[in-house]
């Protein structure tokens, strides 16, 4: 279990996070992928924007961006999501796969 | 370099079946050796496996068990592309003189593992390449206005081209109708745009110039490889109406071949889902952004088979670790006027274009006869 799942599982989005390069490392490691240097934890923002949206059985699923550089794939709550628009993560959790809400 | 040519080539029925992986690729190398001119196995030196198996030293048991000693034998794996992967690891193999004669073969079974990339945490909990598929698709529709029946001539064109495929596993027409009304998985992706995981196997001989006027007296030469990876996390692709490793690739293959999108008579490309094809076509040149959908349907039109002839995915199925080389037969095919009645008159020059996970990596080959 890695410390981002711990956090997802807490309803907490962490993200590996680069001193040196100044950048979130994601997906998730523990090496940098620019400089391959040690990384830390770093709590990720709850804004996000939405990416692109589509729908399954009526519900939406999109991927949303955190931080200029995090794209995830997740649920949606609301009506006529449009990209661009700003979102807030509702809710994240780990079940075997990361879990992310927005609205 | 030296030159490299493919020279003989075999492919299986692809369907669902309880054949073990090993016998499926023996079938797709046997019609190699009674086809080919002079071919022993003492010719060949080097031997490819191309699967998702999750198989130990599998080209070593498939070497033994169809009769060769060969000098370097490996698996290649990269999903969906790992056939077009492992041709590319022989070109190099036979180009720089390290091997003569390398046979290619790849297999997988409808259940192999990779047709889900489960180290991609990026996709959450919607990891099924459909949603992947989906987002493509939103993109594209809002940008160019494509729609639903846009996406359906894609699988009805591709479903008709199979029929004229004897190792097709799909063997009967679909209509416009069909499409538009088979199973919805999400807002605008029906089961019919979807490709079908199934058994198959194929294989190939590549080797040096001149070992391959001893094998046959119509070479087709590999005079352009392009190769890109950008990731491996779905939502690294930025830019969702296009596949940047698709447009990276065809740029090399087409420089090294010193060919253009006008240049080539016919093509295989990547149809994981409907919207792969229309994005393709635009990527690799065929037609300008925004007109991959009216490409598509002036083929389905004219009845043109200059666009995945023998099916493409969606048709003729998709055993992950064959599908690259089958691609491949099918455009030698083509090149030798040996397609029957899938045949594009005079074809010369074709493209072969196999993508993973998403558009995340592709290679693109450039065929001359």
């Amino acid at each position: 279990m890695t410390r981002f799942e711990d956090e997802l599982r807490n309803n907490n989005f962490v993200c590996s996070y680069c001193m040196k390069c100044q950048h979130f490392v994601w997906p998730t490691s523990e090496f940098c992928n620019k400089c391959l240097g040690d990384v830390t934890w770093k709590q990720v923002s709850k804004d996000a924007k939405l990416v692109e949206v589509s729908s399954k059985n009526g519900k939406y699923f999109c991927i949303a961006e955190f931080e200029g550089n995090i794209r995830v794939f997740g649920s949606l709550l609301g009506n006529h999501p449009r990209p661009d628009q700003n979102l807030i993560l509702e809710k994240c959790s780990y079940d075997e796969r990361p879990q992310f809400v927005f609205k | 370099m030296k030159k490299v040519a493919i020279t003989a080539v075999g492919v299986t029925k692809f369907n669902k079946s309880e054949k073990p992986l090993e016998s499926m690729m023996l079938s797709s190398i046997r019609p190699i050796f009674e086809n080919a001119k002079n071919l022993e196995q003492d010719d060949i030196d080097v031997v490819l496996t191309s699967t998702n198996a999750n198989r130990n030293y599998l080209a070593n048991i498939i070497s033994e068990l169809s009769g060769i000693k060969p000098k370097i034998s490996h698996s290649v794996e990269s999903l969906c592309n790992s056939g077009t992967n492992s041709l590319v690891s022989a070109y190099a193999y036979v180009s720089s003189g390290l091997a003569d004669v390398a046979l290619v073969v790849g297999a997988d079974k409808a259940d192999n593992p990779g047709l889900v990339l489960n180290w991609d945490t990026s996709r959450g909990e919607y990891r099924h390449p459909i949603f992947w598929s989906s987002m493509f698709t939103s993109a594209h529709m809002r940008k160019y206005g494509t729609t639903l029946e846009d996406l359906a001539y894609v699988s009805v064109k591709n479903h008709r081209n199979a029929l004229d495929n004897p190792h097709a596993y799909f063997e009967k027409p679909f209509s416009i109708d069909d499409v538009m009304h088979s199973k919805r998985l999400t807002e605008n992706l029906r089961l019919l745009d979807c490709s079908m995981p199934c058994d198959g196997a194929a294989a190939v001989v590549i080797c040096s110039e001149e070992k391959a006027k001893k094998f046959t007296d119509m070479p087709i030469w590999i005079s352009g490889i392009g190769q890109k990876t950008i990731s491996a996390s779905f939502t690294k692709n930025n830019d969702l109406t296009s596949m940047e490793s698709t447009k990276s690739a065809v740029g090399d293959a087409y420089r090294m071949s010193n060919k253009v999108a006008g240049d080539i008579d016919v093509v295989e490309l990547h149809d994981a889902f409907s919207i792969c094809e229309i994005i393709e076509l635009e990527d690799m040149g065929f037609c300008q952004n925004g007109q991959g959908s009216k490409l598509v349907r002036d083929l389905h039109d004219t009845n043109n088979k200059k666009v995945n002839p023998r099916g493409g995915l969606i048709g003729a199925g998709h055993p992950l670790g064959a599908t690259g080389i089958a691609q491949v037969v099918e455009i030698c095919q083509q090149l030798s006027g040996k397609a029957g009645k899938r045949q594009v008159d005079g074809a010369q020059t074709g493209l072969v274009h196999n993508m993973s996970a998403g558009s995340t990596s592709s290679t693109v080959l450039v065929l001359e006869s």
